[in-house]
Protein backbone atom coordinates (compact mmCIF):
# COMPACT_ATOMS: atom_id res chain seq x y z
CA UNK A 1 0.00 0.00 0.00
CA UNK A 2 2.57 2.27 0.92
CA UNK A 3 6.16 2.22 -0.07
CA UNK A 4 9.19 3.90 0.18
CA UNK A 5 12.61 3.91 -1.71
CA UNK A 6 15.99 5.62 -0.96
CA UNK A 7 14.22 8.04 0.84
CA UNK A 8 16.25 10.89 2.20
CA UNK A 9 15.97 14.31 3.74
CA UNK A 10 17.65 16.94 4.12
CA UNK A 11 17.46 20.10 6.24
CA UNK A 12 19.68 23.04 5.31
CA UNK A 13 22.87 20.98 6.03
CA UNK A 14 21.77 18.47 8.35
CA UNK A 15 20.33 15.38 6.75
CA UNK A 16 17.82 14.01 9.04
CA UNK A 17 16.68 10.81 6.78
CA UNK A 18 19.55 9.06 5.43
CA UNK A 19 17.75 6.31 2.97
CA UNK A 20 14.92 4.63 3.84
CA UNK A 21 13.44 1.57 2.15
CA UNK A 22 10.03 -0.15 3.81
CA UNK A 23 7.07 -1.20 2.50
CA UNK A 24 3.56 -1.54 4.57
CA UNK A 25 0.76 -3.65 3.16
CA UNK A 26 -2.78 -2.93 3.38
CA UNK A 27 -3.98 -3.82 7.35
CA UNK A 28 -0.85 -3.69 9.05
CA UNK A 29 0.05 -1.65 12.05
CA UNK A 30 3.35 -0.23 12.01
CA UNK A 31 4.83 1.55 14.91
CA UNK A 32 8.03 3.52 14.51
CA UNK A 33 10.07 4.14 17.94
CA UNK A 34 13.30 5.55 18.43
CA UNK A 35 15.17 8.18 20.31
CA UNK A 36 14.38 12.01 19.90
CA UNK A 37 15.68 13.58 16.97
CA UNK A 38 16.19 9.99 14.86
CA UNK A 39 13.54 11.78 11.87
CA UNK A 40 10.74 9.23 13.15
CA UNK A 41 7.95 12.59 12.51
CA UNK A 42 9.97 13.70 9.76
CA UNK A 43 9.58 10.11 7.83
CA UNK A 44 5.77 9.88 8.86
CA UNK A 45 5.63 13.82 7.28
CA UNK A 46 7.41 12.58 3.73
CA UNK A 47 4.64 9.82 3.54
CA UNK A 48 1.87 12.64 2.84
CA UNK A 49 4.56 15.22 1.42
CA UNK A 50 3.91 17.56 4.15
CA UNK A 51 7.74 17.38 4.09
CA UNK A 52 9.24 17.17 0.56
CA UNK A 53 11.95 14.05 0.17
CA UNK A 54 15.22 15.65 -1.02
CA UNK A 55 15.60 12.63 -2.54
CA UNK A 56 13.94 9.09 -3.54
CA UNK A 57 10.52 7.81 -3.71
CA UNK A 58 7.05 7.44 -1.96
CA UNK A 59 4.26 5.19 -3.35
CA UNK A 60 0.86 5.19 -2.30
CA UNK A 61 -2.01 2.91 -4.03
CA UNK A 62 0.28 2.05 -6.89
CA UNK A 63 0.77 5.39 -7.45
CA UNK A 64 4.47 7.55 -6.91
CA UNK A 65 3.41 10.75 -4.73
CA UNK A 66 7.06 12.14 -5.52
CA UNK A 67 6.46 12.42 -9.45
CA UNK A 68 6.51 15.85 -10.92
CA UNK A 69 2.68 14.98 -12.08
CA UNK A 70 0.84 13.66 -9.19
CA UNK A 71 -2.18 15.24 -8.07
CA UNK A 72 -0.94 14.89 -4.42
CA UNK A 73 -4.07 16.99 -2.68
CA UNK A 74 -6.21 13.80 -4.41
CA UNK A 75 -4.20 11.11 -2.64
CA UNK A 76 -3.89 12.92 0.78
CA UNK A 77 -7.51 12.54 0.99
CA UNK A 78 -7.28 8.55 1.30
CA UNK A 79 -3.91 9.20 4.02
CA UNK A 80 -5.78 10.18 7.23
CA UNK A 81 -3.14 12.11 9.44
CA UNK A 82 -3.33 12.84 13.29
CA UNK A 83 -0.80 15.46 15.11
CA UNK A 84 0.46 15.55 18.40
CA UNK A 85 -1.30 19.29 19.05
CA UNK A 86 -4.47 18.34 17.60
CA UNK A 87 -4.58 20.87 15.01
CA UNK A 88 -8.00 21.42 14.95
CA UNK A 89 -9.92 24.24 13.74
CA UNK A 90 -10.98 26.65 16.48
CA UNK A 91 -12.64 29.34 14.31
CA UNK A 92 -15.31 26.37 13.62
CA UNK A 93 -17.88 24.04 15.35
CA UNK A 94 -16.75 20.72 16.59
CA UNK A 95 -19.53 19.50 13.88
CA UNK A 96 -17.80 21.53 10.90
CA UNK A 97 -14.54 20.67 12.07
CA UNK A 98 -15.78 16.95 10.32
CA UNK A 99 -17.45 18.19 7.75
CA UNK A 100 -15.71 21.51 6.18
CA UNK A 101 -13.27 18.95 4.01
CA UNK A 102 -15.66 16.28 2.37
CA UNK A 103 -18.20 19.46 1.55
CA UNK A 104 -15.53 21.54 0.12
CA UNK A 105 -14.31 18.61 -1.96
CA UNK A 106 -18.09 17.54 -3.45
CA UNK A 107 -17.43 14.46 -1.94
CA UNK A 108 -20.50 14.67 -0.03
CA UNK A 109 -23.52 17.18 0.60
CA UNK A 110 -23.99 18.82 3.74
CA UNK A 111 -26.68 16.82 4.82
CA UNK A 112 -24.71 13.49 3.94
CA UNK A 113 -21.89 15.18 5.95
CA UNK A 114 -23.80 16.46 9.08
CA UNK A 115 -24.83 13.06 9.24
CA UNK A 116 -21.90 11.04 9.22
CA UNK A 117 -20.61 13.52 11.58
CA UNK A 118 -23.55 12.82 13.83
CA UNK A 119 -22.13 9.21 14.12
CA UNK A 120 -18.72 9.79 14.31
CA UNK A 121 -19.93 12.18 17.23
CA UNK A 122 -22.09 9.76 18.64
CA UNK A 123 -19.10 6.77 18.52
CA UNK A 124 -16.47 9.19 20.87
CA UNK A 125 -19.64 10.42 23.01
CA UNK A 126 -19.47 14.47 21.78
CA UNK A 127 -22.97 14.27 20.62
CA UNK A 128 -23.66 17.01 22.94
CA UNK A 129 -20.84 19.25 21.83
CA UNK A 130 -21.33 19.29 18.29
CA UNK A 131 -22.53 22.95 17.68
CA UNK A 132 -19.20 24.08 19.90
CA UNK A 133 -16.29 24.93 19.48
CA UNK A 134 -13.30 22.97 20.07
CA UNK A 135 -11.74 25.22 22.20
CA UNK A 136 -13.92 23.69 24.78
CA UNK A 137 -12.86 20.22 24.86
CA UNK A 138 -10.47 18.69 26.83
CA UNK A 139 -7.44 17.41 25.53
CA UNK A 140 -8.41 13.81 24.94
CA UNK A 141 -11.90 15.15 23.16
CA UNK A 142 -9.42 17.48 20.85
CA UNK A 143 -7.76 14.03 19.89
CA UNK A 144 -10.29 11.78 19.31
CA UNK A 145 -12.01 14.36 17.46
CA UNK A 146 -9.15 15.15 15.48
CA UNK A 147 -8.81 11.28 14.90
CA UNK A 148 -12.79 11.04 13.24
CA UNK A 149 -11.72 14.33 11.64
CA UNK A 150 -9.91 12.26 9.66
CA UNK A 151 -11.89 9.74 9.45
CA UNK A 152 -14.23 11.72 7.81
CA UNK A 153 -12.75 11.55 4.47
CA UNK A 154 -12.71 7.03 4.95
CA UNK A 155 -9.26 7.14 4.52
CA UNK A 156 -7.40 3.77 3.29
CA UNK A 157 -4.30 4.56 5.63
CA UNK A 158 -3.81 7.02 9.33
CA UNK A 159 -0.80 8.61 10.04
CA UNK A 160 -0.33 9.18 13.84
CA UNK A 161 2.52 11.43 14.84
CA UNK A 162 2.69 10.67 18.94
CA UNK A 163 -1.14 11.70 19.24
CA UNK A 164 -1.05 11.34 23.13
CA UNK A 165 2.53 13.35 24.27
CA UNK A 166 0.52 15.87 24.86
CA UNK A 167 -2.52 15.10 26.63
CA UNK A 168 -2.10 14.92 30.43
CA UNK A 169 -1.81 11.08 31.90
CA UNK A 170 -5.41 10.50 32.64
CA UNK A 171 -6.92 11.32 28.85
CA UNK A 172 -4.02 8.99 27.19
CA UNK A 173 -6.42 5.78 27.60
CA UNK A 174 -9.10 7.16 25.79
CA UNK A 175 -7.57 8.06 23.02
CA UNK A 176 -5.36 4.94 22.94
CA UNK A 177 -8.88 2.88 22.68
CA UNK A 178 -10.14 4.56 19.88
CA UNK A 179 -7.14 3.50 17.78
CA UNK A 180 -7.91 0.11 18.93
CA UNK A 181 -10.88 0.45 17.75
CA UNK A 182 -9.20 1.60 14.65
CA UNK A 183 -7.33 -1.01 14.83
CA UNK A 184 -9.31 -3.92 15.17
CA UNK A 185 -11.71 -3.04 12.44
CA UNK A 186 -8.70 -3.30 9.81
CA UNK A 187 -7.37 0.35 9.24
CA UNK A 188 -4.16 0.20 8.06
CA UNK A 189 -1.96 2.25 10.84
CA UNK A 190 1.55 3.81 10.73
CA UNK A 191 1.98 5.45 13.94
CA UNK A 192 5.25 7.47 15.70
CA UNK A 193 5.03 6.44 19.58
CA UNK A 194 6.72 6.73 22.75
CA UNK A 195 4.22 4.20 24.39
CA UNK A 196 6.24 1.15 24.44
CA UNK A 197 3.04 -0.81 25.83
CA UNK A 198 0.95 0.28 23.43
CA UNK A 199 2.79 -0.50 20.39
CA UNK A 200 3.67 -4.21 21.57
CA UNK A 201 0.00 -4.37 21.33
CA UNK A 202 -1.31 -2.92 18.41
CA UNK A 203 1.33 -3.01 16.15
CA UNK A 204 2.01 -6.30 14.28
CA UNK A 205 5.76 -4.48 13.12
CA UNK A 206 7.78 -2.03 14.94
CA UNK A 207 10.29 0.07 13.42
CA UNK A 208 13.31 1.67 15.34
CA UNK A 209 14.56 4.36 13.71
CA UNK A 210 17.91 6.35 14.99
CA UNK A 211 19.62 9.11 13.30
CA UNK A 212 17.59 9.04 9.99
CA UNK A 213 17.67 5.34 9.36
CA UNK A 214 15.88 2.04 10.40
CA UNK A 215 17.67 0.49 12.63
CA UNK A 216 15.22 -2.26 13.08
CA UNK A 217 12.35 -3.89 12.19
CA UNK A 218 10.37 -6.61 13.47
CA UNK A 219 7.69 -8.04 15.27
CA UNK A 220 6.60 -6.40 18.63
CA UNK A 221 7.76 -9.62 20.32
CA UNK A 222 10.85 -10.14 18.57
CA UNK A 223 11.61 -6.79 18.76
CA UNK A 224 11.58 -6.22 22.57
CA UNK A 225 12.56 -9.34 23.27
CA UNK A 226 15.43 -10.19 21.43
CA UNK A 227 16.84 -6.49 20.40
CA UNK A 228 19.79 -7.56 17.75
CA UNK A 229 21.61 -4.06 18.12
CA UNK A 230 23.44 -2.12 20.79
CA UNK A 231 21.45 1.09 19.78
CA UNK A 232 18.14 -0.57 20.18
CA UNK A 233 19.04 -2.28 23.68
CA UNK A 234 20.84 1.25 24.61
CA UNK A 235 17.11 2.76 23.85
CA UNK A 236 14.85 0.16 25.52
CA UNK A 237 16.66 0.25 29.06
CA UNK A 238 16.11 4.03 28.74
CA UNK A 239 12.36 3.69 28.29
CA UNK A 240 10.73 -0.16 29.37
CA UNK B 1 -23.51 88.50 35.92
CA UNK B 2 -20.06 87.65 34.52
CA UNK B 3 -21.64 83.98 33.73
CA UNK B 4 -24.42 85.71 31.69
CA UNK B 5 -21.98 88.22 29.66
CA UNK B 6 -20.22 84.73 28.89
CA UNK B 7 -23.10 83.27 28.02
CA UNK B 8 -24.63 85.64 25.84
CA UNK B 9 -21.55 85.68 23.84
CA UNK B 10 -21.19 82.19 23.64
CA UNK B 11 -24.85 82.09 22.02
CA UNK B 12 -24.06 84.87 19.87
CA UNK B 13 -21.11 83.44 18.45
CA UNK B 14 -22.99 79.88 17.64
CA UNK B 15 -25.51 81.78 16.17
CA UNK B 16 -22.92 83.45 13.91
CA UNK B 17 -20.63 80.24 13.39
CA UNK B 18 -23.72 77.67 12.35
CA UNK B 19 -27.18 79.49 12.59
CA UNK B 20 -26.99 82.09 10.34
CA UNK B 21 -27.01 81.66 6.75
CA UNK B 22 -27.23 78.04 7.34
CA UNK B 23 -23.55 77.38 8.50
CA UNK B 24 -24.21 74.66 10.02
CA UNK B 25 -24.74 72.93 6.73
CA UNK B 26 -20.92 73.30 6.01
CA UNK B 27 -20.14 70.80 8.98
CA UNK B 28 -23.31 68.21 8.38
CA UNK B 29 -22.26 67.89 4.10
CA UNK B 30 -18.66 68.19 5.48
CA UNK B 31 -19.27 65.02 7.65
CA UNK B 32 -21.36 63.34 4.77
CA UNK B 33 -18.31 64.01 3.24
CA UNK B 34 -15.88 62.24 5.04
CA UNK B 35 -17.93 59.46 6.21
CA UNK B 36 -18.25 58.73 2.36
CA UNK B 37 -14.96 59.07 1.67
CA UNK B 38 -14.01 56.90 4.69
CA UNK B 39 -16.28 54.20 3.98
CA UNK B 40 -15.05 54.19 0.25
CA UNK B 41 -11.52 54.09 0.73
CA UNK B 42 -12.04 51.43 3.49
CA UNK B 43 -13.55 48.76 1.04
CA UNK B 44 -11.04 49.71 -1.61
CA UNK B 45 -8.36 49.49 0.82
CA UNK B 46 -9.63 45.93 2.44
CA UNK B 47 -9.50 44.81 -0.87
CA UNK B 48 -6.22 45.83 -1.89
CA UNK B 49 -4.81 44.75 1.09
CA UNK B 50 -6.26 41.05 0.95
CA UNK B 51 -5.19 40.66 -2.92
CA UNK B 52 -1.41 41.60 -1.56
CA UNK B 53 -1.25 40.02 1.59
CA UNK B 54 -2.50 36.66 -0.48
CA UNK B 55 0.30 37.79 -3.10
CA UNK B 56 3.08 38.06 -0.67
CA UNK B 57 2.04 34.93 1.81
CA UNK B 58 1.57 32.90 -0.81
CA UNK B 59 5.41 33.83 -2.61
CA UNK B 60 7.22 33.28 0.32
CA UNK B 61 5.29 30.14 1.29
CA UNK B 62 5.45 28.31 -2.40
CA UNK B 63 7.74 30.72 -4.01
CA UNK B 64 5.09 30.83 -6.92
CA UNK B 65 3.27 34.71 -8.32
CA UNK B 66 7.35 35.51 -7.95
CA UNK B 67 5.88 38.87 -10.84
CA UNK B 68 3.26 39.78 -8.38
CA UNK B 69 5.17 40.10 -5.66
CA UNK B 70 7.76 42.32 -7.16
CA UNK B 71 4.89 44.25 -7.95
CA UNK B 72 3.37 44.17 -5.02
CA UNK B 73 6.52 45.58 -2.73
CA UNK B 74 6.99 48.40 -4.95
CA UNK B 75 3.62 49.24 -3.99
CA UNK B 76 3.97 48.33 -0.74
CA UNK B 77 7.41 50.28 -0.19
CA UNK B 78 6.14 53.29 -2.56
CA UNK B 79 3.25 53.93 -0.96
CA UNK B 80 4.00 53.39 2.61
CA UNK B 81 7.51 55.42 2.11
CA UNK B 82 5.85 58.88 0.85
CA UNK B 83 3.04 61.10 2.97
CA UNK B 84 -0.46 60.37 1.74
CA UNK B 85 -0.18 64.10 1.16
CA UNK B 86 1.66 63.93 -2.14
CA UNK B 87 0.39 60.86 -2.98
CA UNK B 88 -3.34 62.84 -2.80
CA UNK B 89 -1.70 65.86 -4.76
CA UNK B 90 -0.38 63.38 -7.30
CA UNK B 91 -3.33 61.28 -8.03
CA UNK B 92 -5.46 64.40 -7.94
CA UNK B 93 -3.10 66.75 -10.08
CA UNK B 94 -1.26 64.28 -12.18
CA UNK B 95 -3.66 61.01 -12.97
CA UNK B 96 -6.72 62.06 -12.83
CA UNK B 97 -6.13 65.95 -14.30
CA UNK B 98 -8.15 65.36 -17.22
CA UNK B 99 -10.84 63.17 -15.50
CA UNK B 100 -14.41 64.30 -14.96
CA UNK B 101 -14.70 61.85 -11.86
CA UNK B 102 -16.28 63.61 -8.71
CA UNK B 103 -13.64 64.97 -6.53
CA UNK B 104 -14.64 63.16 -3.30
CA UNK B 105 -14.39 60.00 -5.47
CA UNK B 106 -10.83 60.78 -6.19
CA UNK B 107 -10.00 61.42 -2.75
CA UNK B 108 -11.54 58.15 -2.05
CA UNK B 109 -9.55 56.30 -4.41
CA UNK B 110 -6.21 58.22 -3.45
CA UNK B 111 -7.00 57.08 0.49
CA UNK B 112 -7.61 53.52 -0.46
CA UNK B 113 -4.69 52.93 -2.58
CA UNK B 114 -3.12 54.28 0.71
CA UNK B 115 -4.29 52.02 3.08
CA UNK B 116 -4.04 49.08 1.03
CA UNK B 117 -0.64 49.23 1.73
CA UNK B 118 -0.78 49.27 5.37
CA UNK B 119 -4.11 46.65 5.50
CA UNK B 120 -1.69 44.36 3.43
CA UNK B 121 0.55 44.35 6.53
CA UNK B 122 -2.00 43.98 9.01
CA UNK B 123 -3.34 40.64 6.75
CA UNK B 124 0.24 39.65 6.03
CA UNK B 125 0.92 39.45 10.32
CA UNK B 126 -2.35 38.20 10.74
CA UNK B 127 -1.26 35.22 8.42
CA UNK B 128 1.85 34.58 9.91
CA UNK B 129 0.46 34.44 13.17
CA UNK B 130 -1.99 31.52 12.53
CA UNK B 131 -0.18 28.36 13.49
CA UNK B 132 1.71 26.80 10.91
CA UNK B 133 -0.43 23.26 12.29
CA UNK B 134 -3.26 24.48 10.98
CA UNK B 135 -2.76 24.60 7.14
CA UNK B 136 -0.80 21.27 7.64
CA UNK B 137 -3.92 19.64 9.32
CA UNK B 138 -6.01 21.32 5.96
CA UNK B 139 -3.75 19.90 3.56
CA UNK B 140 -3.58 16.64 4.99
CA UNK B 141 -7.10 16.63 5.02
CA UNK B 142 -6.75 17.10 1.01
CA UNK B 143 -7.79 20.18 0.79
CA UNK B 144 -5.13 22.30 -2.04
CA UNK B 145 -3.42 25.55 -1.00
CA UNK B 146 -6.31 27.58 -1.73
CA UNK B 147 -8.92 26.05 -0.36
CA UNK B 148 -6.73 25.95 2.79
CA UNK B 149 -6.31 29.55 2.79
CA UNK B 150 -9.35 31.16 2.26
CA UNK B 151 -11.15 28.26 4.20
CA UNK B 152 -8.90 27.71 7.57
CA UNK B 153 -6.01 30.10 7.45
CA UNK B 154 -8.06 33.75 6.55
CA UNK B 155 -10.89 33.51 9.03
CA UNK B 156 -8.24 33.32 11.83
CA UNK B 157 -6.25 35.94 10.56
CA UNK B 158 -8.96 38.25 10.22
CA UNK B 159 -9.47 37.44 13.77
CA UNK B 160 -5.73 38.18 14.73
CA UNK B 161 -5.45 41.48 12.70
CA UNK B 162 -8.98 42.71 14.05
CA UNK B 163 -7.54 45.29 16.45
CA UNK B 164 -4.99 46.36 14.25
CA UNK B 165 -7.40 46.75 11.57
CA UNK B 166 -9.67 48.79 13.95
CA UNK B 167 -7.13 51.45 14.57
CA UNK B 168 -6.38 51.66 10.32
CA UNK B 169 -9.95 52.51 10.25
CA UNK B 170 -9.95 55.09 13.11
CA UNK B 171 -6.72 56.41 11.34
CA UNK B 172 -8.53 56.71 8.09
CA UNK B 173 -11.09 58.92 9.30
CA UNK B 174 -9.04 61.49 10.53
CA UNK B 175 -6.53 61.50 7.66
CA UNK B 176 -9.54 62.28 5.17
CA UNK B 177 -8.82 65.61 7.05
CA UNK B 178 -6.12 66.47 4.09
CA UNK B 179 -8.82 65.89 1.21
CA UNK B 180 -9.69 70.04 2.11
CA UNK B 181 -6.27 70.06 -0.24
CA UNK B 182 -7.93 68.70 -3.30
CA UNK B 183 -11.15 71.20 -3.05
CA UNK B 184 -13.07 68.30 -1.44
CA UNK B 185 -15.56 69.75 1.01
CA UNK B 186 -14.99 67.00 4.06
CA UNK B 187 -15.57 68.11 7.76
CA UNK B 188 -12.68 69.66 8.52
CA UNK B 189 -12.42 72.01 5.25
CA UNK B 190 -16.17 72.77 6.14
CA UNK B 191 -15.11 74.16 9.67
CA UNK B 192 -12.44 76.15 8.22
CA UNK B 193 -15.03 77.44 5.38
CA UNK B 194 -16.99 78.90 8.24
CA UNK B 195 -13.91 80.14 9.97
CA UNK B 196 -13.10 82.20 7.07
CA UNK B 197 -16.66 83.69 7.01
CA UNK B 198 -16.50 84.50 10.78
CA UNK B 199 -13.07 85.46 11.50
CA UNK B 200 -13.84 82.68 14.16
CA UNK B 201 -11.54 79.89 14.73
CA UNK B 202 -12.72 78.40 18.20
CA UNK B 203 -15.72 77.59 17.17
CA UNK B 204 -15.72 75.75 14.07
CA UNK B 205 -12.79 73.88 14.88
CA UNK B 206 -13.77 72.60 18.22
CA UNK B 207 -17.26 71.23 16.17
CA UNK B 208 -15.23 69.72 13.75
CA UNK B 209 -12.85 67.74 16.69
CA UNK B 210 -16.09 66.59 18.92
CA UNK B 211 -17.37 65.32 15.77
CA UNK B 212 -13.94 63.83 14.89
CA UNK B 213 -13.73 62.46 18.71
CA UNK B 214 -17.45 61.27 18.93
CA UNK B 215 -17.06 58.82 15.78
CA UNK B 216 -14.08 57.50 16.79
CA UNK B 217 -15.32 56.68 20.33
CA UNK B 218 -18.62 55.49 18.76
CA UNK B 219 -15.98 53.06 16.16
CA UNK B 220 -13.60 51.77 19.43
CA UNK B 221 -17.08 50.78 21.44
CA UNK B 222 -18.56 48.92 18.04
CA UNK B 223 -14.95 47.02 17.17
CA UNK B 224 -14.51 46.12 21.26
CA UNK B 225 -17.75 44.51 21.22
CA UNK B 226 -17.06 42.59 17.75
CA UNK B 227 -13.54 41.53 18.91
CA UNK B 228 -15.32 40.12 22.11
CA UNK B 229 -18.03 38.20 20.70
CA UNK B 230 -15.28 36.42 18.19
CA UNK B 231 -13.30 35.89 21.18
CA UNK B 232 -15.91 34.38 23.21
CA UNK B 233 -16.40 32.06 20.20
CA UNK B 234 -13.60 30.23 20.32
CA UNK B 235 -10.63 30.18 23.23
CA UNK B 236 -8.44 27.70 21.95
N1 LIG C 1 11.50 22.02 9.41
C1 LIG C 1 12.70 21.69 9.92
N2 LIG C 1 13.78 22.46 9.69
C2 LIG C 1 14.99 22.13 10.19
N3 LIG C 1 15.24 21.03 10.92
C3 LIG C 1 14.20 20.21 11.18
C4 LIG C 1 12.88 20.50 10.70
N4 LIG C 1 12.06 19.51 11.11
C5 LIG C 1 12.83 18.65 11.81
N5 LIG C 1 14.11 19.07 11.85
C6 LIG C 1 15.22 18.36 12.52
O1 LIG C 1 15.25 17.05 12.04
C7 LIG C 1 15.59 16.15 13.07
C8 LIG C 1 14.56 15.06 13.15
O2 LIG C 1 13.33 15.64 13.54
P1 LIG C 1 12.02 14.79 13.77
O3 LIG C 1 10.98 15.74 14.21
O4 LIG C 1 11.74 13.98 12.58
O5 LIG C 1 12.45 13.85 14.97
P2 LIG C 1 11.58 12.86 15.83
O6 LIG C 1 12.20 11.54 15.73
O7 LIG C 1 10.15 12.98 15.43
O8 LIG C 1 11.79 13.41 17.31
P3 LIG C 1 10.73 13.56 18.50
O9 LIG C 1 10.65 12.22 19.15
O10 LIG C 1 11.38 14.56 19.40
O11 LIG C 1 9.44 14.03 17.93
C9 LIG C 1 15.71 16.97 14.35
O12 LIG C 1 17.07 17.19 14.58
C10 LIG C 1 15.01 18.25 14.00
O13 LIG C 1 15.60 19.33 14.70
MG1 LIG D 1 8.40 13.82 16.33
Amino acid sequence: MITVKGLRKRFGDAEVLRGIDEHVEQGEKVAIIGPSGSGKSTLLRCLNLLETPSEGEVWFEGVQLTAKNTDVDRLRRKMGMVFQHFNLFPHLTVRKNITLAPVLLGLQTQAEADENAGRLLKRIGLTDKAAEHPGRLSGGQKQRLAIVRSLAMKPDVMLFDEPTSALDPEMVGEVLDLIKELAAEGMTMIMVTHEMGFAREVANRILFMDEGVIVERNTPGELFGRPQSARLRDFLSKVL
Amino acid sequence: MWLELQWRNFSDQFYDNFIKDNRWRYMTNGLVNTLTITVVALALGLAIGFVIAYIRVTHDNTGKLRPFNSIARLYLTVIRGTPALVQLLFIYFVIFANSSLPKILVAALSFGINSGAYIAEIFRGGMMSVDKGQSEAGRSLGLNYGQTMWRIIMPQAVKNALPALGNEFITLLKETSIAGFVAVQELTKGADIIRSRTYNAFMPLTAAAVIYLGIVLILEKLLGALEGRLRRSDHR
